[in-house]
């Protein structure tokens, strides 16, 4: 269903889409998205809830049915981290378990694991026992199998503490740069988009605005965006 | 020890094991509802072999074949969740046994009978059983990802269709074979009983399955043991074996 193009050496796309346009249950969810994501950039779909995000994550992945094109560089290897898996605690399964349903192997997974702060010992533990914390980053090691250079991440609790000094933010930019990775990052957070992303594409249903987030992100596109209530919209720095 | 009561047991532990087996995929998504009414809708079908005397299980495999395309069917043209259709389902198949079922035959429709088979279904039995096994172990990985979410599935280029595919035939096979063993009413107890027992106690998937599996054949096995013993019916002293088992495991439960 997903189509595929050559990557020529003077344009380094990864993802082109074209008119993009998603209809679920007859409803327009997506309508007319155009964009393109370069390789090694970090792109954030920002928008309100129900927005069509998730949906549009979807799309890309091929999961969805869609109008358009889509259209990804080939040798594009995609790991996917979805929002959350709630059927997943029905089933009593080690952490290694979760990793061979995806044909990693211990040694594979030992070293993913290492990536992303978690020991050894997480082998052998109940996926049903992690804390929030530790399942996502579990989520996170589990799209980095098979080593691909793409990685979809599904709106990360912003709020979570996955442990130690590091937000979930920290431990993709460093993933970004060990790993060679381009992200498309959804999320409703504007001060992720402003601390980690290059480049911005503005979703509720229609695409209201893109580019790069200092440039775009005007007091004018965010209450587009939101609503007239956006009174802050200046990133602070902590 | 006498031939009847082997045969009885052979098929009693293939048909326990692999239901247990094949359960612990089931129980994950709620599909351990669905082969309660999967097993009443069974019933006609039963009553239909009893009438004209063939076997039980095959008079009843069409029928859960039915009971899949119905459910399915449901499910695409209405938001209602599956148990409700399920349950649809399961009240009609009943209605229309007893529209029909001769009373004094209703006693083998509902909690079967496995102390009486033959050589022949024996072997086949036994044979259907392993093949289905297999099959499970096969697709094992692939529906847990599907259990877990169809999004990553098909993210992982899973063929989802395919494989819910050799999954429900492989859950029809296990169905039409357990009303043989324990009747229309309590074939949803074989592949869940077992498999809930089994979650309790495990920590990963190797002690899930190794301990569902087990305890479905140890279940058949005591049952009809006691059957021998005793001349309680064999259905329902399985189910109620395994019953034992799972408040065993509460005990044990962590947590």
């Amino acid at each position: 269903m997903l189509s595929f193009f050559n990557m020529n050496n003077n344009s380094n796309s990864i993802l082109k889409v074209k008119n993009l346009n998603v209809k679920l249950d007859g409803e327009e969810v997506i309508k007319d998205l155009s964009f393109e994501v370069k390789e090694g950039n970090v792109l954030t779909i920002l928008g309100p809830n129900g927005a069509g995000k998730t949906v549009f994550l979807k799309t890309l992945l091929g999961v969805l049915p869609y109008q358009g094109e889509i259209k990804w560089a080939r040798g594009v290897k995609i790991g996917y981290v979805p929002q959350r898996l709630p059927f997943i605690k029905d089933i009593p399964m080690s952490v290694s378990e979760f990793f061979k349903l995806k044909g990693a192997w211990q040694e594979e997974t030992k070293e993913i694991l290492n990536l992303v702060g978690l020991r050894e010992n997480f082998l052998n533990k109940k996926i049903g026992e992690l804390s929030s914390g530790q399942f996502q980053r579990i989520l996170v090691a589990w799209a980095l199998v098979k080593n691909p250079n793409v990685l979809l991440f599904d709106e990360p609790t912003t709020g979570i503490d996955i442990g130690g000094e590091e937000t979930i933010y920290t431990l993709l930019a460093k993933l970004k740069e060990k790993r060679n990775l381009t992200i498309l990052l959804v999320t409703h957070d504007l001060s992720v988009v402003y601390k980690f992303s290059n480049f911005v594409v503005c979703l509720n249903k229609c695409p209201i605005c893109q580019g790069k987030p200092k440039e775009v992100l005007t007091l004018e596109v965010l209450q587009k965006l939101y609503g007239e209530e956006v009174k802050f919209y200046k990133h602070h720095r902590h | 020890m006498n031939l009847q009561f082997f045969l009885s047991l052979i098929c009693g532990i293939f048909i326990g094991g692999t239901a247990g087996y094949l359960g612990t995929l089931m129980l994950a998504k709620r599909m351990a509802l669905v082969a309660g009414p999967l097993g009443h809708l069974t019933l006609p079908g039963i009553a239909l072999a009893l009438i004209y005397g063939f076997d039980v299980s095959l008079g009843a495999f069409p029928f859960v074949i039915l009971g899949i395309v119905l459910i399915w069917l449901f499910e695409m043209r209405t938001k209602l969740p599956i148990e409700a259709l399920t349950a649809i389902v399961f009240a009609s198949g009943v209605a229309i046994a007893f529209l029909f079922l001769p009373i004094e035959q209703a006693e083998m429709a509902l909690i079967g009978d496995i102390t009486k088979v033959s050589l022949r279904e024996a072997i086949i039995t036994a044979i259907l059983c392993f093949l289905v096994f297999f099959i499970v172990k096969k697709i094992y990985p692939q529906i847990t990802l599907i259990n877990i979410s169809e999004d990553i599935a098909k993210a992982e280029k899973i063929n989802v269709k395919k494989y819910n595919f050799l999954y429900l035939g492989a859950i029809a096979v296990i169905v039409a074979l357990g009303v043989k063993m324990v009747g229309g009413l309590l074939t949803a107890a074989l592949v869940a009983i077992p498999v809930c027992a089994a979650r309790n106690l495990s920590k990963n998937l190797f002690q899930y399955t190794l301990l569902a599996t087990s305890f479905g054949i140890i279940s058949a096995f005591l049952g009809i043991l006691i059957f021998e013993l005793t001349g309680f019916p064999a259905g329902p002293l399985i189910i109620l074996t395994s019953a034992f088992f799972f408040l065993i495991s509460l005990i044990f439960k962590k947590r």
